[in-house]
């Protein structure tokens, strides 16, 4: 179970997208993949001013025993990162869908919103069989 | 069984109850599972096992067929050095629960093996001047191309730029290094001794990841890594400093010149020559590539006793976790001699490392000084440690016959790496006494005035 | 194993030296005269100042904190952890092997190199292979070095091939030797039995597949019993076979890699021919190939001219060079001394002695726990935690609770397709009594989850230290210790 709000978005990579004002998202992982991936001890993101293009990797997350990459859910342009995640990347375990977020990003391509899951596909996708 | 071997525990009546408890009649009844058509008919043609007494007279026998730096003063450097290794180093890595442990995988009966590391990699922060250090890699010339590796891949360029003043075997690693990962390598000329600047600054550009010297050089010249620093900064590519860990004890660090990532081999401090090894890499960066090092780390922490305990930590990174996507295939080190680096660097201590690097570099001023009194032109034109180059009058391999005729081991001749010919590379460490300098220079005397 | 817990710094005292060196013979000399200021150091590196004794002492009480095979049974899968003869530690320190500079003319070091030049043709006959180079200093190395001669091999064939198929049981070195390789990785999955399965294998191999790296018997254990036919479809397509040999330890003298189909092969010799782990390395990974790929073999190579031998570069299609010098040559000595030591026979014996004592070992445990192939094992075997899973303790508990008992435990949670993964490697330098203890604690620790599962869960108890907080080591790491120098004394910080 979720405390995700009903506008989330979600990509089959586990990673969720807020929409903010204008062309602008905020991106994070799912309670789901935090916990798959366990205590996090680093995250690396990409800073701002980056591109990021769908479907490729924009950064990793690591935990003690794994380093997942983080795979950009939409195309766009870096406009804030959380700092916060260097000293505390725990946060993303214990809030991944408030403080732990990852990165904001300007779309450069709304449509892509489309082939993204809503709350309800995504749990179907996550109890179909992971 | 037909023969007994000591390390071969099982009586026949052994194998008959543990075939019985298997329900099986012979121990062919355990090879089933392998095709016949693959089955060996006869045994391994390999030559019929000797006895312990006779094989040690036998190792003994091969042994002495090599000319070893007990009675031959050797004067070759060029990458391993013949150091003084103080005797406690041999019996602490003899210990077995040392020598026969297996990677630290269960910190709760591996601490005396983590401290050991942990304690190993601050004496290598401390000599470069950097932050962190890993456990070990291979050697110094593979060292050289993993940094060179990782400045591929966080700068995200195509392209490094190696000094011809590098050791010719890390630069043929390299070399072999890149083409597997697909990136190139450019060298630097020399200008007499060192790496020429201007050529740097010109091949200097965007494109370029890192910049990588030697320091000493392969030369023995000391190159400026202030003025090498300046210039790889005008194109924010990194500083890659592969350097000697017994010179780091009276040469200013490369952390400390701006050194990005400093690489090596710790030889010279408690690893035998061995012909060449194993010796013992090391790996020492700035904290901003903290989690981008190869290989394996010790990290402190503690229990839940709040007791302070040391484990293998960063292992996401490493490749029985990252898999393909590991950025280096290391698994094993070389764990046993960066524990005897440790306890020759505990040994020397702060002031000893000091006192035999001064050693090193008096002797070798001594020598060159005797040759060019008695004649004999050295090419380095910038200040040298404890190697340097002699310009003969015959090729180095007359010469090196003739030291051979003397009992002495000559130098490293620069013709098939570099073209120079006639052109020797000598390094005199502390274990050269006068008598055998002032041989040395006898016998170089004696081949002029044949 | 004893309290202990001081690093050398903090029994460090300002003016103790551990060593004694010569006054210098010849003239002094000031740096400022010779170097430039700003090349000489400012700061002296914080290395430790201590005596003679309190270095011993230090060290001793570490070691005293260690366990080796020496110590104890330590059935660590995949590692071979046999027993490190000690003469082949007493012949590696030889002065004539140990004191020797690899750039002496070749005349100098004739029995250094009729040693490798022997080793190369023993480790060739071993493994049925044509040409053996030792120069790769471990199994992960050898690795890379035989894909790099794969990938030279179709370069110069002028075949493109991207592929290096791994199964997906495969130790984690062999997709990372491929990708530094510069190829990429394919998966094959395995079948019920844990082998390979020959379908899945046919619909991935096509023109694109440069080789197929395996392990056989594979990381289960398991003899792959079709292996004939996999060689057969890989190199119908092309493809070169690529043999891990960090399994070596089940097939001495019963049958090669050659024989089997395989191209390439490399040896761990820090896990087949004892030579010791060291906590770690140094290690050894000669490769060995077939006709075909000796010219891509690293130079400089060790050859025979005449009654001499020599080193020759000479080969312009080889690879180039992998290691410094000639590979780790006290290594090699040590392995060389090993092979003298067994002969023929004894080798066979090892393998005979590993597969008899892993199966054994085996029958006594599977009713305990899971066991997922009930194929006959080769030298050593994998058990599934999964039972006592569902009773809420995991392979990593029970691991924990074995150093209670005095055991390093067996390999966990590799291979990754089985799963709360226990992996067993007695060897066969172990006696039965010492199977049959260790066996005997296994099976206790299965009553204790039942009964007292506590004891497992929290455990080790006896040990120097119990479990340690890896999240916080990777969180915060602290690698190094700090110095902070006040006056006389030196004090800590961290």
């Amino acid at each position: 179970m979720t405390n995700a709000t009903a506008s989330l978005l979600y990509s089959k990579e586990h990673e969720w997208v807020l929409q903010l004002d204008g062309n602008r998202v905020r991106i994070g992982i799912s309670h789901f993949a935090q916990k798959q991936l366990g205590d996090i001890v680093f995250v690396e993101t990409p800073e701002v001013d980056d591109e990021v293009t769908v479907e490729e990797s924009m950064g990793t997350i690591e935990s003690v025993k794994a380093v997942s990459e983080i795979y950009a859910p939409v195309s766009g342009t870096v406009v804030c990162v959380n700092e916060d995640l260097n000293d505390n990347p725990q946060t993303i375990n214990e809030q991944p869908y408030d403080a732990g977020w990852l990165v904001e990003v300007e779309l450069s391509n709304p449509e892509e919103l489309k082939s993204l899951l809503n709350e309800a596909e995504y749990q179907a996708y996550i109890e179909g069989g992971e | 069984m037909t023969n007994t071997f000591r390390y071969l525990p099982d009586t026949k009546q052994d194998q008959e109850e543990m075939l019985k408890f298997l329900h099986m009649s012979s121990i062919d009844d355990l090879f089933e599972d392998i095709p016949k058509e693959i089955r060996l008919e006869g045994e391994l043609n390999i030559p019929e096992a000797v006895p312990e007494p006779l094989l040690l007279k036998k190792m003994q026998q091969l042994a002495s067929k090599n000319k070893n730096a007990n009675n031959y003063p050797t004067f070759l450097g060029a990458g391993t050095y013949d150091h003084y290794i103080p005797s406690v180093v041999n019996h602490m890595i003899s210990r077995s629960e040392f020598y026969t442990a297996y990677t630290p995988y269960q910190p709760e009966i591996s601490q005396g093996e983590l401290q050991a590391i942990f304690e190993f990699q601050t004496m290598v922060c401390e000599l470069t001047g950097m932050d962190v250090a890993n456990s070990s890699m291979y050697d110094g010339f593979t060292s050289l191309a993993e940094a060179a590796s990782l400045a591929i891949s966080s700068t995200r360029r195509a392209k490094v730029l190696v000094s011809k003043a590098v050791h010719p075997e890390s630069r043929s690693i390299l070399n072999t290094v890149a083409r597997g990962q697909e990136y190139t390598v450019e060298e630097v000329n020399l200008v007499d001794d060192v790496t020429d600047l201007r050529g740097l600054k010109e091949q200097m550009d965007k494109s370029i990841a890192a910049v990588i010297v030697q320091y000493p050089n392969f030369f023995g010249s000391i190159e400026d890594l202030a003025e090498i620093k300046k210039i790889a900064d005008t194109q924010g590519a990194l500083l890659i400093v592969s350097a000697n860990p017994l010179a780091l004890a009276l040469l200013q660090s490369p952390g400390k010149l701006g050194a990005d990532i400093v690489v090596g081999d710790m030889q010279p401090l408690g690893i035998p020559m061995a012909f060449g090894g194993p010796h013992c890499g090391y790996f020492a960066v700035h904290k901003k590539f903290m989690r981008k090092v190869p290989g394996r780390i010790v990290g402190q922490t503690t229990d839940e006793q709040g007791k302070r305990g040391f484990v293998l930590t960063l292992q996401a990174r490493e490749q029985h976790i990252r898999r393909d996507k590991a950025s280096s295939n290391i698994c094993s080190n070389q764990a046993l001699n960066a524990l005897a680096s440790s306890i020759c660097m505990s040994a020397l201590g702060k002031q000893g490392i000091r006192q035999m690097a001064q050693l090193n570099i008096e002797k070798a001023d001594y020598l060159a000084k005797c040759l060019q009194k008695a004649g004999f032109i050295i090419i380095n034109q910038s200040p040298f440690f404890n190697e340097f180059v002699v310009e003969l009058p015959r090729s180095v391999k007359e010469v090196n016959s003739k030291l051979l005729e003397a009992e002495i081991i000559g130098g490293f001749d620069l013709e098939s790496d570099y073209g120079f010919d006639n052109q020797m590379l000598i390094a005199v460490t502390e274990q050269r006494t006068k008598e055998e300098i002032d041989q040395f220079v006898k016998v170089l005397e004696e081949v002029v005035n044949d | 194993m004893i309290e202990y817990n001081e690093l050398i710094f903090e029994i460090s005292r300002q003016g103790r030296m551990g060593s004694s060196l010569p006054e210098s013979d010849v003239e002094s000399i000031d740096l400022n005269t010779k170097y430039p200021k700003h090349l000489i150091r400012d700061v002296p590196a914080e290395l430790p100042e201590v005596s003679e004794l309190q270095l011993v002492r230090h060290y001793t009480a570490l070691s005293n904190r260690n366990h080796g095979i020496d110590n104890g049974f330590y059935p660590l899968g995949s590692c071979t952890m046999k027993y490190n003869p000690k003469i082949n530690e007493d012949v590696a320190r030889f002065d004539g092997f140990s004191r020797i500079h690899p750039y002496q003319p070749a005349e100098t070091v004739q029995g250094a190199l009729e040693l490798l030049y022997n080793l190369q043709e023993e480790l060739a006959e071993i493994t049925g292979m044509d040409s053996v180079t030792l120069q790769p200093s471990a199994g992960a190395q050898g690795e890379w070095t035989g894909l790099m001669m794969v990938k030279a091999y179709f370069e110069q064939k002028g075949e493109k091939r991207t592929k290096v198929l791994v199964p997906d049981s495969a130790h984690g070195t062999n997709p990372a030797s491929a990708t530094v390789a510069g190829f990429k990785t394919v998966t094959i999955p395995s079948n019920e039995n844990g082998l390979v399965d020959l379908e899945e294998l046919k619909q991935h191999v096509d023109q694109n597949t440069a080789a197929l790296m395996l392990t056989n018997p594979n990381t289960l254990g398991l003899f792959e019993k079709e292996i004939l036919e996999i060689a057969k479809v890989v190199h119908e397509a092309g493809g070169l076979l690529y043999y891990d040999g960090a399994n070596a330890n089940a097939i001495l003298g019963k049958t090669t890699p050659g024989h089997m189909g395989f191209d390439i092969v490399h040896l761990n010799l820090h896990k087949t021919f004892t030579t010791p782990h060291g906590g770690g390395g140094p290690g050894a990974g000669p490769v060995g190939v077939k006709k075909q790929l000796i010219p891509y073999l690293p130079v400089p190579r060790i050859e025979k001219d005449g009654e001499k031998y020599v080193l020759n570069s000479n080969h312009p299609l080889s690879i180039g060079r992998v290691k410094g010098y000639y590979g780790n040559f006290g290594i090699l000595v040590r392995a060389y001394t090993y092979i003298r030591t067994m002969g023929p026979v004894g080798l066979r014996q090892v393998s005979e002695g590993a597969v008899l004592h892993a199966n054994y070992l085996r029958k006594k445990l599977e009713p305990y726990f899971d066991a997922p192939y009930s194929q006959v094992c080769k030298h050593e075997f994998v058990l599934s935690g999964s039972r006592q899973k569902k009773l809420g303790v995991r392979t990593l508990d029970m691991a924990k609770r074995l150093l209670d008992f005095g055991y390093h435990p067996p390999t966990i949670y590799f291979p990754l397709n089985v799963e709360e993964c226990l992996m067993i490697e007695p060897t066969e330098t172990e006696s039965k009594e010492t199977m049959d203890a260790f066996a005997d604690v296994m099976i206790k620790i299965a009553k204790e989850v039942e009964e007292n599962p506590e004891i497992v869960l929290e455990a080790p108890h006896t040990t120097v230290i119990g479990r340690l907080d890896e999240v916080q080591a990777a969180r915060q790491p602290i690698l190094r210790y700090i110095i902070e120098e006040t006056d006389q004394k030196v004090t800590v910080k961290s």
